[in-house]
């Protein structure tokens, strides 16, 4: 909402500086965006009038006038301008004026003709983005006066960004009355003139939903002059409210919309056909409206119908059908009270949002449309003459909006603001904002007046008071509260360390977008089932991911397309998956590596990342949580088949993946090297075993190594399994510390190479003991598994 | 001393006086101190004299002895100081070639973010809560008094899986599922991704944000001024001016907009502030009885306040990062700057 700063002091005037005053509405509430000055800059245009004026001998669009500026001789200026005629009163530019742009008006000769000056255009002062023609002055315009003191021109546009809860201030008298508030002052509203009742002719108006529309007044205004022009002070407050003048009768109730908050509209009342009616539209009912636009009804559109055809919806927008025109000259003029939920997301359903619905959908003023009526009758008269009717009335005064009292209590007030103001204050405070104050034991009863939609319980009333005191008038002090010591969970590894490792082995953080490309996600993981935005802001960000490798996997591509040949990513967020047809919004860690396994280094030669690499990554997160892990060959759609492994916890939850990504889509997707991805479930992960000590041995322990020929197909983990399955006390640890194939194994077999660490708890282990457990290892290896020592 | 021990001595010195290093030094030690060396024969010998000849020539023999010991330590000395002196320059490396291994990497600067305001509200014993990014509309709107058509749905501009399911527009939710669950006093904050169905220069379709919340008996906007003052200055590590405006949030009443002193020019107004001196960083206000009545906890009895704020926002003032975009695209030029 924008209004014009000498406007609004017409109503209040406190002694303040605009800057001062704009920091004042700001600070309560009232946020102003923007200052900008009503003109810009230029000097010495005074009104003129054309005496005379003749043809230019050399030139068919140009004519030479004299011109009186209020000098004792007329100047000869040249006008090009259609519009030109004797009698006209103008904006002219004197020699030495300086036009916005910084346009310098000199004495000229054109086309030989002596031109002592220019006559302007509102585009030519800055006022219009286009003109047509000369700007044409009221014919009382007084001559010789600076158009800037006859235009008021020395002015700015204070421009509020209202919140949604203050529609009371989405007219000039709201403003004007916050003003005055804040400044303990008293504000001036224009004098009302009612017109008397000239003729007894109405419409007949009947509202079929008094709860959507409490108010409907109506009356006919005949005989109106179609040629009368706005005059310039009204097109000038409009052009600063950021409204274009469209003749009298719209620009009246332009008028009064900015000047009280109500909005008006007037139909030709030549093309209406009966009598009125307020109603749902019918499903499937038409309308074409003021811009246009076709939009077809349905029965939840509250409308304005005639006995032919839908008029206008309901405080959006009147129709093309029944719109007043520059051969207007008998208007049916209306003015309700539309409650706001009967026209709340109306407008916006249509594609549409005008002055009309921002303020009924935030409430207008129930109480208003009398005075709005007669005000706009008022300035029609005046502007454009006519004869005036009775209003039609249909008000229900049950469906009205209570404006009930609202109980503020003393002590409540210390309790929320941490202040203790004088009654005095508090009642004053109150009253100015128009609310009707009565003091009880406890405090006080205080009635909001008619424009205020935001006043019903006692906190609204506790805002108020805060807001109007100043926030940074109240105190502020240190938090004083009850406390408890907090809990320091060791059964859960904290997100925070599970990054920092990652951090530390080389994973940069990234956090890419929770929706994807539903192209790259069905590559990555066709058979999951996903979400889907119904409003996506674009195809490529369609829908929720169902893997954190879809993000992790393009924000790899944007760097390797900008020359980075090692990218090493990991993300933290949540997956959005259906395994049972109920949506999880499962939590998950997933990286990315691919290139060199480290930054290129002197003295070692480089190698890319492998599985392995990988792996140890993952490895590491599982050690700090102390909680053992199985890595199984499997089969994922994004991955290797010979390259993937599941990882499950070792009460068989599954955890995770770790795997290189599919060939196929590593080319698809546009990678020239292997990319090794993993993901992990956060909830199975995080778990973490407190340790339980256990007793050092004061023996010494010996190391055993076995090299065993196994078949290829048998896993290394497969050979860890079955030794640790012997639950052989004495067994600390068993560590593959050898693959090998080649000479010396048949085809097809493998060796693997074991070390097995040792260890008693109450004495020494003697060479027979040893080899007593290490035969009895090795059977059952040999048992199971079909292995057998290497010669 | 006899002729034979005195040559004894002189070859034994003489052997010594040609060794060059540690085994030839060895060698020779072992040559005349060794089990079957010349001075241990020497000193066998002596068994076979009568007590009186075997003190004075066992103290001849121990004199000759010492004296090659003496001569022998001294070089053995100076013979390890020499090897260590060779290997020190031999070993000698260029210290300013870099260190091997895997290179630490970094955490996003929303992270970072994250953890200074987690941390801060930490000390004083609030507790950090997640909730989910799918919401149903009765937590995101409903319950924070934001009933459907309400105007202040237009300024959230919602992304909907169906009518009653969205992604999260802020991460206030939060606030209803704690009080919904636990009884107060509560202090809490809930960082996390928000979403709204908007993309251009300066709004990305997700961000993050951090809600904060403290309910008990007897809190006021005195309370809710002090933490965020507080806090402002400790995020910013600076004596930083801060201002409370007012504005209105469906869910809290009173309700205020933050505004800190432009970090970039101090308040003396730039292209960042507007020129108009002051940043908006934060919402925040006391809990509406409305939103208290949705979680059945007495407006009576209990106050609180609650708070909002934009993390990529907190993150670009206090780093200086002029484009909000770069957030996501994970550039590693940009990432890498922040460890």
């Amino acid at each position: 909402m924008q209004i014009s700063e000498a406007w609004l002091r017409t109503y209040v005037n406190p002694p303040l500086s605009t800057q001062e005053l704009v920091a004042q509405l700001t600070m309560a509430g009232l946020e102003v965006d923007a200052v900008t000055p009503a003109a810009a800059d230029f000097s010495g245009v005074v009104v003129g009038e054309v005496l005379s004026m003749q043809q230019h001998p050399d030139a068919d669009r140009l004519r030479v006038c004299q011109v009186n500026v209020g000098d004792n001789e007329p100047l000869q200026i040249v006008c090009g301008a259609s519009n030109v005629r004797v009698g006209l009163k103008i904006p002219a530019a004197l020699v030495g004026a300086v036009l916005p742009g910084d346009f310098k008006i000199k004495k000229s000769k054109l086309r030989g003709e002596d031109s002592f000056g220019m006559l302007c255009s509102e585009k030519e002062l800055g006022l219009a983005s286009s003109a047509e023609g000369l700007m044409e002055l009221a014919a009382d315009a007084p001559i010789g006066t600076d158009i800037r003191d006859y235009l008021a021109l020395n002015d700015n546009i204070i421009e509020v960004d209202l919140t949604p809860n203050r529609a009371d201030c989405l007219s000039v008298e709201g403003i004007a009355r916050e003003v005055a508030v804040l400044n303990q002052l008293n504000f001036a509203t224009p004098a009302l003139v009612t017109i008397n009742e000239q003729h007894q002719d109405t419409l007949t108006v009947s509202v079929t939903d008094k709860t959507a529309c409490p108010r409907y007044l109506g009356r006919l205004i005949k005989g109106i002059n179609p040629r009368a022009t706005t005059p310039i002070w009204l097109k000038e407050r409009l052009r600063r409210a950021g409204i274009r003048s469209l003749g009298p009768v719209i620009d009246v109730t332009n008028y009064v919309l900015i000047e009280l908050g109500q909005p008006l509209h007037a139909f030709d009342a030549a093309k209406l056909h009966g009598n009125i009616s307020v109603r749902w539209a019918k499903m499937g009912e038409k309308l074409t409206l003021l811009n246009d636009q076709t939009i077809t009804l349905d029965t939840e559109s509250l409308c304005i119908a005639d006995e032919n055809q839908i008029l206008a919806l309901a405080g959006v927008m009147g129709g093309s059908a029944s719109a007043v025109s520059e051969q207007t000259q008998d208007i049916f003029l209306e003015c309700a009270f539309f409650t706001p939920l009967s026209i709340a997301g109306k407008a916006r359903k249509f594609g549409l949002h005008t002055d009309s619905s921002h303020r009924f959908e935030r409430g207008v003023d129930p109480f208003l449309q009398e005075r709005a009526i007669q005000r706009a009758t008022q300035l029609i008269v005046e502007i454009a003459g006519g004869n005036v009717g009775a209003i039609s009335a249909v008000t229900d005064p049950s469906t009205l909006p209570d404006r009930s009292a609202v109980k503020l209590r003393r002590q409540q007030i210390t309790k929320i603001l941490g202040i203790t103001p004088a009654d005095s204050e508090v009642i004053a405070i109150f009253q100015r904002l128009g609310m009707q104050v009565f003091s009880d034991a406890e405090g006080w009863q205080i009635t909001p007046p008619g424009c205020r939609f935001d006043i019903a319980i006692e906190a609204d009333l506790l805002e108020e008071l805060a807001r109007i005191i100043g926030y940074n008038n109240l105190p502020m002090r240190s938090l004083l509260m009850h406390s408890s010591l907090g809990y320091a969970p060791e059964a859960k590894l904290t997100l925070d360390r599970v990054k920092d490792l990652l951090v530390v082995r080389g994973y940069q953080e990234a956090i890419t977008y929770s929706f994807v490309d539903e192209d790259i996600q069905k590559l990555i993981d066709p058979e999951q089932i996903f979400v889907r935005l119904q409003n996506p802001i674009s195809s490529e960000l369609s829908i929720m991911r169902t893997t954190l490798w879809c993000g992790l996997l393009r924000a790899a591509l944007y760097n390797t397309n900008r020359q980075q040949s090692r990218v090493r990513l990991f993300e933290t967020g949540l997956r959005f998956i259906k395994p049972h047809g109920e949506l999880l919004q499962q939590k998950s860690v997933a990286g990315l590596a691919l290139g060199s396994v480290t930054t290129e280094q002197w003295g070692e030669a480089t190698r890319k990342v492998d599985f392995y690499d990988v792996k140890a990554d993952i490895a590491a997160l599982f050690d700090l949580t102390a909680c053992g892990v199985k890595y199984q060959p499997g089969q994922h759609s994004a991955l290797h088949p010979g390259q993937t492994a599941q990882i499950l916890s070792s009460t068989d939850e599954a955890i995770g993946w770790v795997g290189m990504l599919h060939p196929t889509l590593e080319k698809q997707l546009g990678f020239d090297s292997p990319v090794f991805l993993f993901e992990l479930d956060q909830d199975i992960l995080l778990n973490r075993k407190i340790p339980v000590f256990t007793t050092l041995s004061k023996f010494p322990s010996v190391r055993r190594d076995m090299a065993l020929i196994v078949d290829d197909a048998v896993t290394a983990n497969s050979l860890v399994a079955c030794i640790n399955n012997c639950a052989e006390p004495t067994l600390q640890e068993v560590c593959v510390f050898d693959i090998y194939r080649g000479k010396g194994v048949a085809k097809g077999n493998k060796s693997v190479a074991l070390s097995l660490i040792l260890q008693n708890s109450s004495q020494t282990l003697t060479e027979s003991e040893i080899d007593v457990i290490f035969n009895r290892l090795l059977e059952t290896l040999n048992v199971k598994l079909s292995a057998r020592l290497r010669d | 001393m006899s002729a034979s021990l005195e040559n004894i001595l002189a070859q034994a010195l003489q052997q010594l006086s040609d060794v060059t290093d540690l085994n030839q030094l060895d060698h020779v030690r072992v040559q005349y101190l060794g089990k079957k060396g010349v001075f241990t024969l020497q000193m066998k010998e002596l068994g076979k004299l009568d007590p009186e000849q075997r003190r004075s020539l066992g103290q001849l023999i121990n004199d000759a002895k010492d004296q090659f010991q003496s001569k022998l330590d001294a070089l053995k000395i100076a013979l390890d100081e020499a090897a260590l002196a060779a290997r020190l320059s031999g070993e000698k490396i260029d210290v300013t070639l870099p260190g091997r291994g895997q290179a630490v990497a970094g955490l996003h600067p929303v992270t970072i973010t994250l953890r200074r305001i987690n941390q801060i509200f930490a000390s004083v014993g609030f507790t950090v809560v997640e909730g989910p990014e799918i919401e149903d509309d009765y937590h995101n709107f409903e319950a924070l008094n934001i009933p459907a058509h309400h105007p202040a749905r237009a300024m959230h501009d919602t992304f909907y899986f169906d009518t009653h399911t969205v992604l999260r527009t802020h991460t206030s939710p939060v606030q209803i599922r704690v009080m919904e669950s636990e009884a107060p006093p509560l202090k809490v904050i809930a960082p996390g991704r928000v979403y709204r169905c908007d993309s251009d220069i300066t709004h990305t379709p997700m961000f993050h944000q951090v809600e904060g919340f403290l309910v008990d008996t007897d809190v006021s906007f005195a309370d809710l001024k002090g933490v965020v003052y507080e806090f402002l200055r400790a995020f910013f590590e600076k004596d930083i001016q801060v201002r409370f405006r007012p504005s209105y949030f469906p869910f809290t009443e009173p309700s205020a907009e933050v505004d800190i002193e432009c970090v970039m020019c101090q308040g003396a107004g730039c292209r960042v502030c507007s020129h108009t001196g002051w940043l908006e960083v934060m919402g925040c206000g006391m809990i509406h009885p409305e939103v208290f009545k949705a979680v059945r906890i007495s407006s009576e009895t209990y106050s609180g306040f609650a708070f909002g704020m934009g993390v990529e926002r907190l993150a670009m003032l206090r780093y200086g990062i002029n484009d909000l975009r770069l957030f996501f695209e994970n550039d590693l030029k940009f990432l890498s700057q922040f460890k």
